[in-house]
């Protein structure tokens, strides 16, 4: 069973939170501040981290760009609704997914696993594509650009393996989010927007227009057309 | 801007500046005209009639007279003519002379100044005008001779003709003099009326500017106030008012802003102890089998009602946010039945419950979520109050402010009230008075009426002709952030 870093402040989350997710199997180390929760990452190595973004001290977002310094542990961010600004730049800092409080375990556990869960191949071949200077490991789950390794967090790497198995074709944000986070299809677009403009500064040559991953006004996103160079 | 009825402000006080200035002008023309005119024609009529009569009496004649005689009097008088040259005449029997040797008496003489000369010893005079119009006064005198202190006539009347035309010059100069008097005198008369007007006008159109200004709202507007006149006092009192007015506005501001705030703040402190108990519910629900029945029931309810408490908590910041214009919109290209299906799939009413209409291939940019949250908001009250089966219906809609989106939501109840229609959209609002709580939270389609608008478009409750109540959701096709 996974193992979770909780980083919240308030007491009755923690303990709640962290009631529920041990009752269902999980192994919970629960942190109060950002700090705390920082040096538990190194002896802990937790398979996910759960970060409060209000946190006294150091803030989420800041605990955020920490931890990817170092790590592409999956993140998901707890907030409120209404700290829209806050969700933005979470994602911007590197978390994968967020869960508005509050939420049943049951919805937390739900977003975890699917955060943990490898992505099903969604019909690609399986094996190691080459795609311009990007060569993708389907099964090894690595993405290298001339040969160099991108680190890619989580959800970078799904939406990256989800686009590339069906080059061109154009998918809708809500479908992303369908397909990528098992999110309903109602849900934030923001996190396919912030997704993909880390995964653009991360696989993109720096400067002009995206060469992999493409907007398509009006509908979403798709990988390629490559073009000649 | 509307205009007094019928005539302005100014056009009246002018208008009445200038009525005054001529009924002054003309009266006092009038008097000076007749009393100037009656003083020149006196003069004149005084002059000729007694030097006719002088000249009348210095004349020797002889009884009877021939007409020699007659023609020399004739002759020697009307070389005197006074003030003016005159024409004379003279009548006796049968006889007639005149001093420019026409056989007969002018036609200008009339009957009635015969007939009055014979009443009169003296003589008497007319003034007539000739068919030109030009005027002539004329004088009868019969010649008379003195028997025993008795004037006597001796049958022979003299006429004398003598043009006004001088008189008339004169009577006509002046009247040229008044009138010309009087336009300069009228046209310097506008000149205090449009000071006047322009004394009063000028605090009315301030007032009526600051009224203005106040109805769009800007509630510190006002009024300079100059002198002490009524109309300053009536600034002073509008300034007064104003002022009160502002405060007041302002404190019910204030409370309504610490209202919301309270609200706001209220329900984000509910929402970290419900964060905590609602992670912990599951294990409640599941340990309670456990448990002896009491215990258990106790359990189940404490998780139910915590899982209502959260959405109502979340439904109250969601309102909040609202009122504090703090919803943002995070727009995004969808597929409007696709949208509408996956609505209607997370809630598992894809049986035959709802029928959708929906239109293929149709794109709109709007807030997912929202558009969720009011669909699933609408069919489910559809469901809940009205009855299944619950038909939506999707359309597009050209219209002057761009293309529309419009949804409509029928049921097929007993449609809605009429008393209970103006407030269905109203927070908390109850249609059953007897009913405690519905399933909702009572602010759902308050949070629906809100999801709209920020799209920028509206929703409206009514009855189908066929029964049933028909909400209608309005809203750009192409919502722009």
């Amino acid at each position: 069973m996974p193992r979770v870093l909780l980083i919240e402040d308030d007491p009755s989350i923690r303990e709640g939170v962290g009631l529920g997710l041990r009752r269902r199997g999980h192994e919970v180390r629960a942190a109060d501040t950002g700090e705390a929760g920082l040096a538990l990452m190194a002896g802990f190595h937790p398979d996910l981290v759960l970060l409060d973004l209000m946190l006294p001290g150091i803030n989420g977002v800041q605990v955020c760009r920490r931890i990817r310094e170092t790590s592409e542990v999956p993140i998901i961010m707890l907030t409120a609704r209404g700290d829209d600004f806050d969700i933005v730049v979470g994602l911007e800092a590197g978390a994968d997914d967020y869960i508005v409080k509050p939420a049943r375990t049951e919805i937390i556990e739900a977003r975890i696993k699917a955060v943990l869960r490898r992505l099903s191949d969604p019909g690609g071949r399986p094996g190691v594509e080459q795609h311009g200077e990007l060569t993708v490991d389907r099964a090894g789950l690595t993405v290298a650009k001339n040969g160099e390794r991108v680190p890619l967090a989580p959800s970078e790497i799904k939406l990256l393996l989800h686009l590339t198995a069906s080059p061109e074709q154009v998918f809708s944000r809500q479908q992303l989010l369908e397909y990528v986070w098992e999110h309903s299809y109602h849900a934030d677009a923001r996190l396919v927007d912030a997704c993909v403009r880390r995964l653009r500064n991360k696989i993109e040559d720096p400067g002009g227009s995206p060469r992999y991953i493409q907007t398509v006004r009006g509908f979403g996103y798709r990988f390629g057309p490559l073009g000649p160079r | 801007m509307r205009k007094f009825a019928p005539l302005g402000l100014r056009t009246r006080l002018i208008a009445a500046f200038l009525l005054v200035a001529a009924i002054c002008a003309v009266s006092t023309a009038a008097l000076t005209y007749r009393q100037a005119r009656s003083a020149v024609l006196t003069q004149s009529q005084d002059t000729a009639v007694s030097t006719l009569r002088d000249q009348l009496e210095a004349q020797a004649l002889t009884l009877p007279m021939d007409r020699a005689q007659l023609q020399r009097v004739v002759n020697e008088i009307g070389k005197r003519g006074k003030p003016h040259p005159w024409t004379v005449y003279a009548e006796y029997g049968t006889l007639r002379a005149s001093s420019n040797v026409t056989p007969t008496t002018s036609g200008i003489v009339t009957d009635a100044l015969r007939a009055q000369v014979a009443d009169h010893p003296h003589g008497a005079f007319q003034r007539v005008e000739d068919e030109h119009g030009e005027p002539y006064l004329t004088i009868a005198m019969p010649a008379v001779f003195t028997h025993h202190g008795v004037r006597e006539p001796t049958g022979a009347v003299l006429y004398a003709v003598m043009p006004l035309l001088t008189e008339q010059q004169t009577v006509d100069a002046m009247v040229q003099a008044a009138r010309q008097g009087a336009i300069p005198g009228l046209a310097i008369a506008v000149v205090p009326a449009l000071l006047a007007a322009r004394s009063v006008l000028r605090p009315v159109r301030d007032l009526r500017r600051a009224a203005q200004s106040m109805g769009r709202g800007r509630l510190d507007t006002r009024i300079e106030v100059r002198g002490a006149d009524e109309l300053s006092g009536l600034a002073r009192t509008f300034n007064e008012t104003a002022g009160a007015l502002e405060e007041s506005v302002a404190e019910l501001r204030e409370a309504e802003v610490r209202a919301r705030r309270f609200a706001a703040d209220v329900s984000h402190e509910l929402r970290t102890p419900l964060a905590g108990m609602l992670a912990v519910t599951e294990v409640l629900d599941e340990d309670a089998e456990r448990l002896d029945p009491d215990t258990a029931k106790a359990l189940r309810l404490i998780s139910a009602e915590t899982g209502k408490l959260a959405v109502l908590v979340e439904d109250l910041m969601e309102i909040s946010r609202f009122d504090a214009r703090a919803a943002e919109l995070n727009l995004d290209d969808v597929d409007v039945a696709e949208a509408v299906r996956k609505t209607l799939e997370r809630r598992h009413w894809d049986d035959d419950r709802v029928g959708a209409d929906l239109p293929h291939g149709l794109r709109a940019r709007l807030d997912p979520r929202r558009f969720d949250v009011v669909l699933a908001n609408l069919v489910g009250n559809a469901l809940r109050h009205g009855g299944a089966p619950v038909r939506i219906a999707v359309r597009t809609e050209s219209r002057e402010d761009g293309e529309r989106l419009l949804v409509e939501v029928a049921d097929s109840g007993p449609g809605i009230a009429a008393e209970v229609l103006p407030h269905i959209f109203d927070r908390f609002f109850k249609a059953d008075a007897a009913r405690t709580r519905s399933a909702g939270s009572g602010l759902g389609l308050a949070i629906s009426l809100e999801n709209v608008r920020l799209h920028g478009g509206t929703l409206s409750a009514a009855n189908a002709d066929g029964g049933g109540a028909v909400f209608t959701l309005d809203m750009p096709l192409e919502t722009t952030a």
